[in-house]
C-alpha cells in the first residue's frame, strides 16, 4: 500500500527529532523500538486518516505532494480533521506541556509511549512477548541458530528501517506471531509453559500459538534426521511430562479442605482465611515430622517389641488425659525404646559388639543380615527431623518476606485502597456489605488523615497518654510476672508433693488420686494463657491507640511475652528440677514423665481452646443476641488464635525428643481444631472490622513460628541431647553420658571395624564434638543472612537510582516533545510563508 | 471415565493445562460449571470446538461472581466482542487469571481492564469515582469522592498527565502484597 509507504517516510524526521541532546542511549533506544514496534501495528489504524490525507493533498494540486507529503501533518486541514477527532478522544486532559496544537508526529509519539500502549493491542503483547522470550532464550544460553529464523526475521543490522518496509501491516504482525512461536519452540518445555500461561492473551490464541510452535518442533524433528538416542530422549521427555501432569493433578485431588476453605473465605475474606491456611501449615509439619518418627522409630520399634519387665497396667480412662500409666509403656515413650541393635538374623548376633543389655530379647530370627542400631536412629531421626523443619521453615519464611514486605517505602495509600482493596473472594452477601462498608470506613479515616494532616497534641495531652500507656504496659507485665511466679512455685509445690509421696509410698495406695494430680500444673497454665489474653485486651481498649494496626502488634507481643516466659519457666522445672534429680520424686524415666508432662500440656491446651469457643465464641453470640439485643457478633480474633496454635506447636516440638509420637496427637489435634473452629466461626461470628494486613501479618506469624518457638525449642533439645545424662534404666540412651555419645560410639566402632574410615572418626570428632565449629556453623549463618541484608539494602539503592531514572527519562521525554513541536511549528510558519508567497505570485 | 474422552480431546486437555493455571481435572470441573449455567446451549461435546457464547446476565448470576460489584466488568474484561459474551475459553480464561497461581503481571492487566469502565486504556477520574461508588455502594459523598480521586490520581500518576496508565497502575499493584492473595476467586 502506497499510503503506507509514504507514511513510512516519517521516520527520518521523527528521529531526526529525536536526536536527543541529552546523550543517553537508552532513552534513545526505548524509543526507537517504541516507535519501530508501534508504527507498524498503527498502520492499519492510522490508513484511514492518511487516505483522507491524501485526498486533502491530491485536491491541492500536484506540485505541493513532494513536499508535503513530507510534512503533510502542516496542513491545516490535516489539523483540523485531527483536532476534530483525535484530539478530541484521546487528549482531552493530556497537556500540561503545551498548547493544543499537537502535530501528527507529536500525537505519533505520544501514542507510543510505553505507558500508552503496554497490554493495549494484541500486536504489542506479542512483540513484548516476542522480546521476552528472546531475553530468556539469551539468558538460558541456548542462542537461536540463524536458520530457525524465516529470511525476514533473521536479526541484522538492517534493524528498523528496513522493517517499515513491510508494507502490510497484518503482515507484520504475522510475522511477529512467526517469529514468537520460533522463540517459543526453542525454549525449554517449561519455560514455554510458563510464557504460555503468563501471556495476557485469550485461551484460543495460546492455544494456537502453542500448537503452532510443537507442529513446528514436530515438523523440525521430523525433518532432521535425528539419530535414534535423541529420539528416545524426546520421547522419554514427553512421557516424564506427561507423568509429571498426573502427578500434579493427583497433588492437587489431594489438597485438604478445598471446599472448607472456600466457603469461610467467601464468607469472611482473606484475613480469616489466613488463620485456617496457616492452621493447614502446621498440619504438614506435624505431617512430615510424624512420617520421619513413624518410620525410622515407632515401626522399627513397635514390630520388634522389647520384652516389659511389669505387666502392662490396667486402662482406666484417665490415661487419655494424663497420658500416664496405661500408656507409659508403650512406642508412645523414650522409656519404651530399646538400647541395642535390632537384628533380622541371628548368626551376627555373637559377632556384634552391641551394648545390649537384655539379651534375652533376641528377635525373630528369620533372615537377612538386617540390622538397626536403635539409639543412633533415635539421635539421627530426631536431628534430621529438626533439620528439615529448619530449613522448610526459613524457606518458606524468606519467600513470605520476599512477597510481603516492599523494598520501596512510598505513600500511595489510597490509591492501594481504592484498588487493592477489594476481596474478590467473598461471596456471600451480607460480607459484601460489611466489606464495602468497612471499605467506606477506612477510606473517611484516610481522608480525614490527609485532609488534617496531624493534630497536634499538646504536651500535657502527650505526656497524658505516655502515662496511660506506661500504665497498661505495667499492668500487663506486673501480671505476666505474677503468673510466671505462680506457675514456678506452684510447679515446686507439686514437684515437693510428689517427692513427699513417693517418701511416703503414697502412690501405691491411690494410684488415680496421684495421677490426677499431675493435672494441675497444665490446668493452670492453660488457665492462664486462657484468662490473661483478656485482660491484655482490656488494657489496649485503655490505651486507645490512633493507628489500627498498633494495637495489633502490642497484643502480640503482650501475649508472646506471656507465653514465652511461662514455657521458660516449664523448661527450667522440667530440665533442671525434674531431670537433675529423678530419684527423688520416685522415677525411673525422667524422660518419659517429662513427654508426659508435654503430652498433658498439649491435651489441656486443646480442651481449653475448645472451652474458649464454647464459652467465648458460642455461648456469648447468644448472651449478646438473646439478652442485650444486639445483631453484633462476636469478632475472630486472628493474631490471638494464632498465638495459640503457635504455643502448641512449641509444645509439640519440645516433646518430640521424649515423645517421639506427639506429632500424631498433635495432628489429631489441629484435625479437630479445623472442623471445631470452622463450625464456630460460620456459626457466631462476623468479619472483622479493621483492617487486616494478610501478607503482613502471614510474615509475622512464620517468624514467630521459627524464631522464638522453633528455635527455642531446638535449643532445648540439643540442650538435652549434649548436656543431660538420660536416665540409667531406660530409652535408647542408657549407659551413656548424654544422648549425643551414641553417635561417637558409633564413630568409634566403625573405626575399630575398619581402620580406613579413621578420617572419619578424626572427622566426626572435630566437627561435631568440638564447640569450634558450631560456632563456625553459626557465624556463616549470620555472614550468609548479613550479606542478604545488604543485597536488600542494595537493590533498595538501585530501586531509588531507578526510579530518579524513570523520573529523568520523563523529563527528557517532555522536552523532546516540546522539541518536536517546536519543529513542526517552525516547519509549518515555514509552509505558510511559502504558500502566502505562492498566493501573493 | 468414558465421558472425560467424549467432552475434550486429549489434545485439547494438553493445551488447556499448557496454556492455563488449571489441571486436567478442573478443566473438566470448569466445563461442568458452564454447561450447568445454560444445560441446553452448551453441548457435552467440545471436541470440534463449537461456536458458543454465554451472555453476561447468565454468567454474571454464579455465586461466585452474583455478589462482586465489579462483576459485570469481570466478565466485560474476559470478553473478546466486550459486550461480556463468553466462550468456553473465555470463561477458562477468566478464572485462570483469577486462579491462585496466577502472576502478579498477568493479575494486574486484567485488573486494569476491570477498572477502567470507559475501556479507553486509561484510569481517569471517571473511572475512579465509578469504582469508588460500587467499592461504597454510594456511600460517599460526590464531595468525597471527588477528593479521593484527585488524591489517588495524585499519589499514583508518575508521569503527571493526571490519569493512570497501566505502567502507573502496575507500580502501585506491585507495593501492595496483598493484591495477589484478595484478587482471587477460588472456584
Amino acid at each position: 500500500m502506497a499510503l503506507n509507504h509514504t507514511f513510512d517516510l516519517n521516520h527520518p524526521l521523527l528521529e531526526a527529532g529525536l536526536e536527543s541532546p541529552v546523550n543517553e542511549d537508552t532513552v534513545h533506544d526505548s524509543f526507537s523500538q517504541l516507535i519501530a514496534e508501534q508504527s507498524d501495528n498503527e498502520g492499519l489504524s492510522d490508513a484511514f486518516e492518511l487516505q483522507q490525507l491524501q485526498r486533502d493533498l491530491d485536491e491541492e494540486g500536484q506540485d505541493n505532494v513532494v513536499r508535503l507529503s513530507r510534512r503533510r501533518h502542516d496542513d491545516r486541514d490535516r489539523r483540523k480533521h485531527q483536532r476534530n477527532e483525535e484530539w478530541e478522544d484521546d487528549e482531552r486532559q493530556t497537556d500540561t506541556l503545551m498548547g493544543e496544537q499537537w502535530s501528527s508526529d507529536t500525537l505519533k509519539v505520544l501514542s507510543s509511549m510505553p505507558s500508552r500502549t503496554i497490554g493495549r493491542s494484541r500486536g504489542a503483547i506479542i512483540s513484548q512477548y516476542y522480546n521476552r522470550t528472546m531475553q530468556l532464550r539469551r539468558r538460558r544460553q541456548s542462542r537461536p541458530s540463524i536458520r530457525d529464523f524465516s529470511r525476514s526475521a533473521r536479526p541484522s543490522i538492517r534493524g528498523y528501517g528496513i522493517e517499515a518496509d513491510i508494507t502490510d501491516a497484518e503482515g507484520v504482525e504475522v510475522s511477529k506471531r512467526d517469529r514468537l512461536v520460533n522463540n517459543l519452540q526453542n525454549l525449554s518445555v517449561s519455560d514455554r509453559v510458563r510464557m504460555l500461561r503468563a501471556m495476557p492473551l485469550s485461551v484460543a490464541e495460546k492455544s494456537e500459538l502453542r500448537r503452532l510452535a510443537l507442529q513446528k518442533e514436530r515438523h523440525s524433528h521430523s525433518g532432521r534426521r535425528i539419530p535414534c538416542c535423541s529420539q528416545l530422549k524426546y520421547y522419554i521427555i514427553i512421557a516424564l511430562r506427561h507423568s509429571w501432569y498426573s502427578w500434579l493433578s493427583f497433588l492437587h485431588s489431594l489438597q485438604l479442605w478445598q471446599v472448607a476453605l472456600k466457603r469461610v473465605s467467601g464468607r469472611f475474606g482473606t484475613a480469616v482465611l489466613s488463620y485456617f491456611l496457616f492452621l493447614k501449615t502446621l498440619l504438614f509439619f506435624n505431617l512430615l515430622l510424624f512420617l520421619v518418627t513413624g518410620v525410622f522409630l515407632v515401626l522399627p520399634q513397635a514390630v520388634h517389641p522389647p520384652l516389659l519387665l511389669d505387666g502392662r497396667r490396667r486402662f482406666s480412662g484417665l490415661e487419655l488425659l494424663t497420658g500416664a500409666g496405661y500408656f507409659s509403656d508403650t512406642v508412645m515413650y523414650y522409656g519404651y525404646y530399646c538400647n541395642y541393635t535390632l537384628h533380622r538374623s541371628c548368626r551376627d548376633n555373637g559377632g556384634e559388639p552391641n551394648m545390649s543389655v537384655s539379651n534375652g530379647t533376641r528377635l525373630d530370627c528369620v533372615l537377612g543380615h538386617l540390622s538397626y542400631k536403635m539409639p543412633l536412629a533415635y539421635f539421627f531421626t530426631i536431628g534430621v527431623a529438626f533439620f528439615i523443619t529448619c530449613i522448610i521453615l526459613v524457606y518458606s519464611m524468606s519467600k513470605s518476606f520476599g512477597q510481603s514486605f516492599t523494598i520501596d517505602k512510598s505513600h500511595s495509600i489510597l490509591a492501594m485502597k481504592v484498588f487493592c482493596s477489594w476481596d474478590f473472594k467473598v461471596i456471600k452477601k451480607t460480607s459484601v456489605k460489611l466489606m464495602s462498608e468497612n471499605i467506606f470506613i477506612q477510606l473517611k479515616e484516610l481522608l480525614a488523615e490527609v485532609s488534617y494532616k496531624s493534630v497536634q497534641n499538646t504536651t500535657c495531652q502527650k505526656l497524658g497518654r505516655l502515662m496511660v500507656h506506661g500504665l497498661a504496659w505495667a499492668i500487663c507485665i506486673a501480671n505476666t510476672a505474677a503468673c510466671v511466679f505462680g506457675v514456678c512455685r506452684f510447679s515446686e509445690y507439686m514437684h515437693q508433693n510428689l517427692q513427699q509421696s513417693s517418701r511416703a509410698d503414697l502412690a501405691a495406695k491411690n494410684p488415680l488420686l496421684n495421677e490426677a494430680s499431675l493435672l494441675a500444673v497444665p490446668v493452670l497454665v492453660s488457665l492462664i494463657n486462657l484468662l490473661l489474653p483478656g485482660l491484655f485486651n482490656l488494657a489496649a481498649w485503655m490505651e486507645d491507640y490512633d493507628s489500627p494496626s498498633v494495637p495489633t502488634y502490642v497484643s502480640i507481643s503482650r501475649n508472646l511475652m506471656l507465653k514465652v516466659s511461662v514455657l521458660a519457666v516449664l523448661c527450667y522445672h522440667w530440665l533442671g528440677r525434674v531431670a537433675a534429680d529423678p530419684e527423688s520424686i520416685g522415677l525411673t524415666c525422667w524422660e518419659t514423665f517429662v513427654g508426659q508432662e508435654l503430652y498433658r500440656f498439649l491435651l489441656m491446651d486443646f480442651i481449653f481452646i475448645l472451652l474458649d469457643t464454647l464459652f467465648g465464641e458460642f455461648l456469648w453470640r447468644l448472651f449478646s443476641e438473646k439478652v442485650l439485643k444486639r445483631r453484633r457478633k462476636p469478632v475472630f480474633d486472628i493474631a490471638r488464635n494464632v498465638l495459640e496454635l503457635i504455643y502448641g506447636q512449641t509444645l509439640a516440638w519440645l516433646g518430640v525428643l521424649f515423645t517421639p509420637l506427639l506429632p500424631a496427637v498433635q495432628i489429631l489435634k489441629l484435625f479437630l481444631l479445623f472442623y471445631i473452629k470452622k463450625s464456630s466461626v460460620m456459626m457466631n461470628c462476623q468479619a472483622p472490622r479493621k483492617p487486616y494486613r494478610v501478607s503482613q501479618m502471614t510474615t509475622i506469624f512464620i517468624t514467630l513460628l521459627c524464631f522464638p518457638s522453633f528455635l527455642g525449642a531446638s535449643v532445648c533439645v540439643t540442650y538435652t541431647m549434649w548436656s543431660i545424662t538420660p536416665s540409667t534404666s531406660c530409652g535408647p540412651f542408657r549407659e551413656l553420658k548424654t544422648m549425643f555419645q551414641a553417635g561417637k560410639r558409633w564413630v568409634e566402632e566403625l573405626q575399630k571395624d575398619n581402620p580406613n574410615l579413621s578420617a572419619l572418626a578424626m572427622a566426626h570428632a572435630y566437627l561435631v564434638e568440638n564447640p569450634l565449629f558450631l560456632f563456625v556453623g553459626a557465624g556463616i549463618f549470620l555472614i550468609v543472612i548479613y550479606f542478604h541484608s545488604q543485597v536488600v539494602d542494595g537493590q533498595r539503592k538501585i530501586i531509588n537510582l531507578l526510579q530518579e531514572h524513570i523520573e529523568n527519562e520523563g523529563e527528557d521525554k517532555k522536552f523532546l516533545i516540546t522539541r518536536l513541536q517546536f519543529i513542526h511549528e517552525q516547519n509549518r510558519t515555514h509552509t505558510r510563508r511559502v504558500k502566502s508567497q505562492d498566493s501573493s505570485c | 471415565m468414558g465421558n472425560k474422552q467424549t467432552i475434550f480431546t486429549d489434545e485439547q486437555l494438553d493445551a488447556y493445562q499448557d496454556c492455563t493455571f488449571f489441571t486436567r481435572k478442573e478443566i473438566l470441573r470448569l466445563h461442568g460449571r458452564y454447561h450447568e449455567l445454560a444445560p441446553h446451549l452448551v453441548p457435552m461435546d467440545y471436541t470440534n470446538d463449537p461456536d458458543c457464547k454465554l451472555p453476561l446476565a447468565l454468567i454474571v448470576n454464579m455465586p461466585e461472581l452474583k455478589e462482586n460489584p465489579f462483576r459485570n466488568r469481570i466478565v466485560e474484561a474476559f470478553s473478546e466482542d466486550g459486550a461480556g459474551n463468553l466462550s468456553f475459553n473465555e470463561f477458562v480464561d477468566m478464572f485462570s487469571v483469577l486462579s491462585e497461581m496466577a502472576p502478579r503481571e498477568l493479575k494486574a492487566i486484567y485488573a486494569f481492564k476491570i477498572y477502567d469502565f470507559n475501556v479507553d486504556n486509561y484510569l481517569c477520574k471517571e473511572d475512579l469515582e465509578k469504582t469508588l461508588n460500587k467499592l461504597t455502594k454510594e456511600e460517599l459523598t460526590p464531595e468525597e469522592v471527588e477528593l479521593v480521586c484527585e488524591k489517588t490520581i495524585e499519589e499514583a500518576d508518575l508521569d503527571g498527565d493526571n490519569k493512570l496508565s497501566f505502567t502507573d497502575f502496575e507500580n502501585m499493584i506491585s507495593r501492595a502484597p496483598d493484591f495477589l492473595s484478595t484478587f482471587h476467586i477460588r472456584i
